[in-house]
């Protein structure tokens, strides 16, 4: 790893500042990604700015028919949280089942959101439950927050305040494991909101996306058999030593009907 | 360089570190404590797992200068002088170890898990231990001394109360 200079700035407009007047400088939440990041040299800052001093960025509010969970959370206090599990259980699950307890303890949902790994958790919970992301100077929704492999809409030096996901009717999230990273070959989030059925996959390719077939199938009719016969295309799917497009295309379907057979 | 200061094992102890530094190189390069390891430096075996704030983390993943003020601690911080901790002496009750490479990471983790559930359930402990890795045991007898563990630590702590 190649050193840098480390702040640790006490409020969000500081670490906005630290990160506006050094384009090289890089915001640390839980390290649990950027640190082995620096240790391979993927990633070369000049600066690291330290989120973890910033109190108002960790916490979890439930208003108003939605859940707000501040960027600096913990993936364990989210698994834990009395509230989100009664308002939104599917997405505690979820938390709880990221990584293992030690990455829990570490990282966080605005570093996991931030990062937007083609397989990670978080972004198919914002998808699928229509959820808004805030940052420092505006609130994007998630439907235009994910834009590729490793790419979101957040500009150069821009931090993640807060994630706020409206309560769904109903909702679950199923991920089949890649056994060694635990990150998922394939995740299903469905949801049945107000704004209608959505539902969201991770882990199939280069970035979590909607599978409009299923939605349109589970609007009919909000169960499991509404999914026989609706066929995800392997089409653009990722194909690696752990699966081929077609098992992750076939994975889709089945994690999708226990999805929301659990719902 | 930043310098952090942080207790350690509860002794309150001071270093000069590069902000590269991490957690573990403090506990071992600087202070000594090489019962902590460090397995596969990519975050993946936990060989190297500590408790900061009375929680289990992997020492290989965090700043040591973000741990400035923290609690911190390692396989050295469990035993009472000569007498081991009760999942220590667990573990070896109960063969939970065979190179040992992997068992401090094992024995904090598995520390972190008793103090939330004095009873846990096999599958609860292998859950629990997915981010430690053992090359050698095969996992079964390590279940057993965890599971031994708590119960004892649960014991220790009734008797003491
Ligand atoms: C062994 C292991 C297993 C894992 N398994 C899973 C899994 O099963 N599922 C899963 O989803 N993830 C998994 N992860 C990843 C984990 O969830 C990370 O914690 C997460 O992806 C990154 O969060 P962090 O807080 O650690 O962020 P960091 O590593 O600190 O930062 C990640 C990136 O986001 C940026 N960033 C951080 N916070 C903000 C912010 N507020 N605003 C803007 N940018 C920000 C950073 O600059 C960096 O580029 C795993 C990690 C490990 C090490
Ligand atoms: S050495 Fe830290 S997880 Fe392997
Ligand atoms: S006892 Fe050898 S790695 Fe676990």
């Amino acid at each position: 790893m190649y050193d840098f200079a480390y702040h640790k700035p006490a409020s969000v407009a500081d670490a906005v500042k630290l990160l506006g007047a050094d384009g090289e400088a890089k915001p640390l939440a839980g390290g649990q990604t950027l640190i082995p990041t620096l240790k391979q040299r993927l990633a070369r800052p000049t600066a690291v700015v330290d989120l973890g001093a910033i109190k108002d960025l960790a916490g979890i509010s439930v208003a108003g028919g939605k859940v707000t969970i501040g960027a600096m959370t913990k993936h364990a206090d989210v698994a834990a949280s009395a509230d989100v599990k009664k308002a939104l259980p599917a997405l505690a699950a979820l938390a709880g089942g990221i990584g293992d307890p030690a990455v829990r303890h570490r990282g966080t949902i605005g570093g996991s959101i931030a990062n937007n790994d083609p397989a990670a958790d978080y972004p198919a919970a914002c998808l699928a439950l229509g959820a808004t992301i805030k940052t420092n100077k505006r609130e994007i929704a998630a439907d235009d927050f994910f834009r590729g492999m490793f790419e979101t809409a957040l500009d150069a030096g821009e931090l993640i305040v807060s994630v706020s996901f409206p309560v769904a009717e109903k909702a679950a999230y199923m991920k089949f494991d890649q056994p060694a990273s635990r990150y998922a070959l394939v995740g299903v989030f469905v949801a049945k909101t107000a704004g209608g059925v959505r539902v969201a996959v991770t882990g199939a390719a280069a970035s979590v996306f909607r599978w409009k077939e299923a939605e349109a199938a589970l609007s009919k009719s909000f169960a499991a058999a509404s999914l026989d016969g609706v066929k995800a295309s392997a089409s653009g799917l990722n194909s690696d030593i752990h699966g081929s497009a077609e098992y992750r295309a076939h994975l889709i379907g089945v994690m999708a009907k226990r999805a929301v057979a659990a719902a | 360089m930043p310098k952090v200061s942080l207790t350690v094992n509860g002794r309150t102890v001071s270093a000069e570190v590069e902000g590269r530094t991490l957690l573990v190189q403090l506990l071992r390069e600087k202070l000594g404590l090489t019962g902590t390891h460090v397995g596969c430096d990519t975050s993946q075996c936990g060989a190297c797992v500590v408790h900061i704030d009375g929680k289990s983390v992997k020492s290989c993943t965090v700043l040591a200068v973000a741990t400035d003020g923290a609690n911190v601690t390692t396989i050295e911080g469990l035993a009472n002088g000569n007498e081991l901790h009760p999942m220590q002496a667990a573990f070896k009750e109960h063969h939970g170890l065979q190179c040992g490479f992997c068992t401090p990471g094992m024995v904090m983790s598995a520390v972190d898990l008793a103090k939330r559930n004095s009873n846990p359930s096999e599958h609860e402990v292998r859950e629990w231990l997915e981010g430690n890795i053992c090359r050698c045991t095969g996992y079964h007898n390590i279940v057993k001394a965890v599971q031994a563990g708590a119960k004892a630590m649960a014991g220790a702590k009734a008797a003491a109360d």
